[in-house]
Formats: C-alpha cells, structure tokens, sequence
C-alpha cells in the first residue's frame, strides 16, 4: 500500500510499505478516504519530538471504511464508515472511564503522561497513522465512530482532531459569559476555538498571529478581532492596553512547539532543541491573561521541558489547564453542533492534495506557502 | 448575567454552551469516580502478543494491552535507544540520547536506501518543488546554502590531494 514515509526533519515521502495486520483481537484495518496533516505533525517532521523513528507513517486524523475486524470487535462491521479519534483509547482503564480519552493508560506503553496517538512516533505508541490507504485502529470496540449518515467526509475528518480540540481549548478556559478570550495562533485549532468561545458566551475574542491571510480568514469565520504581532511588537502589552490594562480572563496557546515572534525561543526551542519547542506562545499567554485569571494549552510540546514565566503564574494566581482532546467525550456534542450547522468544520479545508503528493503538502503546510490552512491528503485507493 | 444579555454579541448561537458552574473550569472528570486510588485494579483489555522488540517506560509494570509494533529498535539508534529507556521519563538522561538516536536514525535511513540500491532523492522529500513553486526565493536560498556546504565538503576532502600533490599542480600550472 502507499503510505507517507517520514526520513528525517523536514524530509517525508510517499512509498510502499506493507499492509497492515490484525494483531489483537480489538483491531481492525481502515481503508483510509481522507487524512490531513496537522500542525502537530509538524513538531514530527522538524524532528522535534523524541523517538520518531525513520519509517514512521504520520497521520492522526482520518475517516475510512472498515475493511477487516479482529475477531473480538462486535460494534463495527464491515463497510463502515468510520471517524477514529486520534486518542487510542481501552474505554476500560480508570482514565478513560473517567472521561479522559487522551490519558488512557493501557495504549502507550513508551510514555506514561500520554495515552496512545496515531502516527505520532514512539513516545506515543509507536502505530503508524492515516497518511496511507490503510491503517490498523486498535480497540475497535471503543474508538472509531460511525460518521453519520450525510455527513460530509471533509467535516467528519475533522472532528477526529480540529474540532474537538478547539472546543476543548475553550472548555477548559472556563470561559464565563462576557469573558474576554485571547487566542494565540490561527492555525486550524486557533480558528476553530475561536469559533468555539463564543458557544460558551464569550463577550470579546481576539486572536493573534503573523499570518494575514490566516488573520484575515479567522476574522470572517470566527466573527472576532485578529491581529498580527509583528505590527504591534508587544503582543503583552498590547493585551493589557486593549483590556483596560488588566488583561484577558482567558488566554489559550494553540500554537505549540513551533511558534514564532521570540529569537530566543526560536533558537533554543527549534534550532537547537535545547528546550521542547519554542514556547512564545505560551510565554505571551501567561504574561497576558490577567491575575487569576485561566491559560489553556492545547498547542503541542516536546516531552523535556520550557522556558516559561511560572514565577508569574504563581504571582498573578492564574489557572493553568491542558490537555490532548479527549475526542470521544466531545464526539455527541460536537456531531450535533455541525449537524446542526453551528460549525462548519470543512470551511477550513484549503488543499487537497494527493497521498503522493506528500512532500509537497507537508512542505506548503510547514511554510504556510499559497495562504494554506488546511492541507487534506487523498489516497490513491479512495474515492473522491 | 442580566448585564452580560446586554452585551450579548451578535453571534449565531451565542452562549448555547455556556456553563455558569464551570467556575473556574470544567471538572476534568466529567465522570469523577476517583477509582485509581485503588491502584492499577482495573479490568485489563486482552493482552496483545509482542511479536518485535517493544522499549517499555520505567514508570509503568508491564506492557500495555496494546501497543505499535512499527519499527523495532535497530542499529546504532537502537542501542542509543535501548540505554534511553532504562531511564525514567523524568530525566533528560531519557529523552536527550531519543533526539540523538533519531538523528543517527537519519544516517542509518540514508545507509538503508542505498543499500537497497535506492537513492534518496532529498529535493522531492524536501517538498522542493512546492517551495520552488510559491517561494522561490527560499528555494534559490536552500539551492545556495546546499552548493556552499558541498563546496565546502568538497574543499576539506580534496584540498590535501590538491595542494600536497606536485604533479597535479604542475598540470594545473601548465594548462594556466
């Protein structure tokens, strides 16, 4: 089968590997119709998160048709349209029972802080991904979702990652009616909890970012304020100015490791990898949400450790929450709101490119070349 | 609240989720049932057969149910590799020699496709044609920068045969 083959930073490549097999009785195989590359597959391909090894398939978002079941899998059958959460989750572990699909603790057998991820190297699992015609999906009884009837492809793939984790970066904001919420990051996830404040009763959202034509996109879909930080120079102080000098109640960094607008973060975070990831965006949240008020991570670190201001997390009494999506918690609610069309999640689908293609798509998303957003990769085996 | 409906925002479904118990933030455990004070008790899923080699934290008993079995540690990255794991997740000592074995992992992918009588072609896995393609200025950029470290390379390898070699420079001399 044709699968993306990672080789090293910033090199990727489309090419045939074996197909995947059945190897416990919870699994089955997914024929893969749609995968996208996320902008935390990124911190992989810059070869930025610990033992990814040369080989690895990326891919944690994607849809598919159910083409073989293990022998235990009783809520799937074949031909099923499925939507798989990228948390590999048991469902029976006290994590998962408790609702947090990303914590599950019979998945990851490398790494204790995070449960099982598709595609996303060993320190998550090591499975390979979506970027393919096939995938194996362990516990099949628990994960992968039947895609409502009429649900488009485009919108049902990105519940498995986009959508869940923008919601879940508000959730965990707290977000109280009237809040002023500051978004740091218009990538996907960024725009998507922007749209996602306002469901919780947010009174202001601001998202800031470097990229126009994803400040300008943000500004359209979300319906809020965008502003690029390289033309007001202090995104912190520009915070304070603009919310009468207190602050935001509720900051979010939906960027992650690969953020830009420090020279010192870049060159100890990325360059040099002397700390996991550049943490400006986080580094700017603490410092602009306002005393006792909430940061939410969803933006995605390495697994060592950062250079943030958590003297002034103390000072100021702020409330740090993060977390991986717990997909399959959110999956009822969020069906419902694009059913419903208070999300339309595909708008955010800009390229679609096929699984060959993979260099290329990897190499437009990384250097947001042609005003991507979202890249979506379509296999040879799939339909259109 | 009655002054927030006020200020209600012109957004469609405005509010819809909003939680007013959600103060400061949504419980983390929808379901808080607090069971893993009792420790690993749960009931364990089927157990999957390790078939390949499978690296284990330091900071949990066993295997899990299930697990990847993609690329099983190899070579020099897998020894690099396998002294990682012995230390625990808490310690650079783990995850620094991860980020040197991948990068040796990087070597050994190159020795592999050669050894398959592959040669990897790095401008096509670069994604050079995207990028020569909306940003030709970063393209002709990486173009120079990979013709200065080839000259470079090419420098240090040959300056020795060139300059201690008599007769080549008498040729060279003579051709001027």
């Amino acid at each position: 089968m044709l699968a993306m083959n990672y080789r090293g930073p910033g090199r990727v490549r489309a090419e045939e590997k074996p197909m995947p097999e059945i190897l416990h009785p919870e699994d089955c195989i997914v024929k893969v119709l749609r995968s996208c590359i996320c902008g935390s597959d990124l911190h992989l391909y810059n070869g930025n998160v610990p033992d990814t090894r040369v080989g690895t398939t990326f891919g944690h978002e994607f849809v598919g048709e159910v083409v073989e079941l293990g022998s235990e899998v009783h809520k799937l059958k074949l031909g099923d349209k499925v939507l798989v959460p990228f948390n590999i989750a048991c469902g029976k572990c006290s994590f998962c029972r408790q609702g947090l699909y990303g914590n599950c603790h019979e998945s990851n057998p490398e790494a204790t802080a995070v449960g099982g991820i598709f595609g996303y190297s060993h320190t998550a699992g090591g499975y390979d991904g979506g970027q393919a015609e096939y995938v194996r999906v362990p516990y099949a009884n628990f994960g992968p979702t039947i895609i409502p009837e009429g649900m488009d492809l485009d919108d049902a793939v990105l519940l498995t990652d986009v959508v869940p984790t923008g919601y879940q970066a508000a959730e965990m904001g707290g977000i109280q009616p009237g809040d002023t919420v500051v978004i740091f990051g218009a990538g996907p996830i960024g725009i998507m909890a922007a749209k996602c404040s306002w469901l919780f009763g947010a009174g202001r959202v601001i998202v800031i970012d470097q990229n126009e034509f994803r400040l300008e996109f943000v500004k359209n879909y979300a319906k809020c304020e965008s502003y690029n930080f390289k033309s007001i120079e202090d995104p912190v102080q520009f915070i304070k100015q603009t919310t009468d000098w207190l602050g935001a109640d509720v900051c979010i960094d939906a960027v992650g490791a690969e953020a830009a607008g420090s020279a010192m973060q870049t060159i100890t975070g990325r360059k040099t990898l002397l700390q996991a990831g550049s943490a400006t965006a986080l580094f700017w949240a603490i410092n602009s949400v306002k005393k006792g008020g909430i940061v939410s991570i969803v933006g995605v670190y390495g697994p060592t450790g950062n250079l943030v201001p958590i003297g002034n997390v103390l000072n100021k009494g702020i409330t740090i929450r993060a977390n991986q999506a717990s997909v399959k918690r959110l999956l009822p609610k969020l069906i419902d709101h694009v059913q419903k069309g208070t999300i339309k999640p595909k708008e955010l689908i800009t390229h679609r490119m096929p699984l060959r293609n993979v260099s290329d798509a990897y190499r437009i998303f990384s250097d947001k070349l042609d005003n991507c957003i979202k890249p979506i990769l379509i296999p040879p085996t799939a339909k259109e | 609240m009655e002054k927030i409906l006020k200020e209600q925002p012109n957004i469609k479904d405005w509010g819809i989720d909003a939680d007013p118990e959600n103060d400061p933030t949504y419980p983390m455990k929808p379901n808080r049932t607090d069971e893993e004070q009792n420790g690993y008790t749960w009931e364990r899923p089927a157990l999957q057969k390790p078939t390949v080699e499978i690296l284990k934290s330091t900071e949990r008993p066993n295997l899990t149910a299930v697990f990847g079995t993609t690329l099983p540690p190899k070579g020099l990255s897998g020894m690099i590799r396998r002294n990682a794991y012995k230390k625990s997740e808490g310690q650079f000592s783990h995850w620094l020699p991860l980020l040197i074995a991948d990068r040796v992992d990087v070597i050994e992918g190159i020795i592999d496709d050669l050894s398959k009588g592959k040669i990897p072609n790095i401008y096509a896995e670069i994604g050079f044609k995207a990028m020569w393609k909306y940003n030709r200025k970063a393209a002709i950029a990486r173009i120079a920068a990979h013709v200065a470290v080839a000259s470079a390379i090419g420098l240090v390898l040959f300056r020795g045969r060139i300059f201690n070699d008599e007769k080549l420079i008498k040729k060279a001399l003579k051709n001027i």
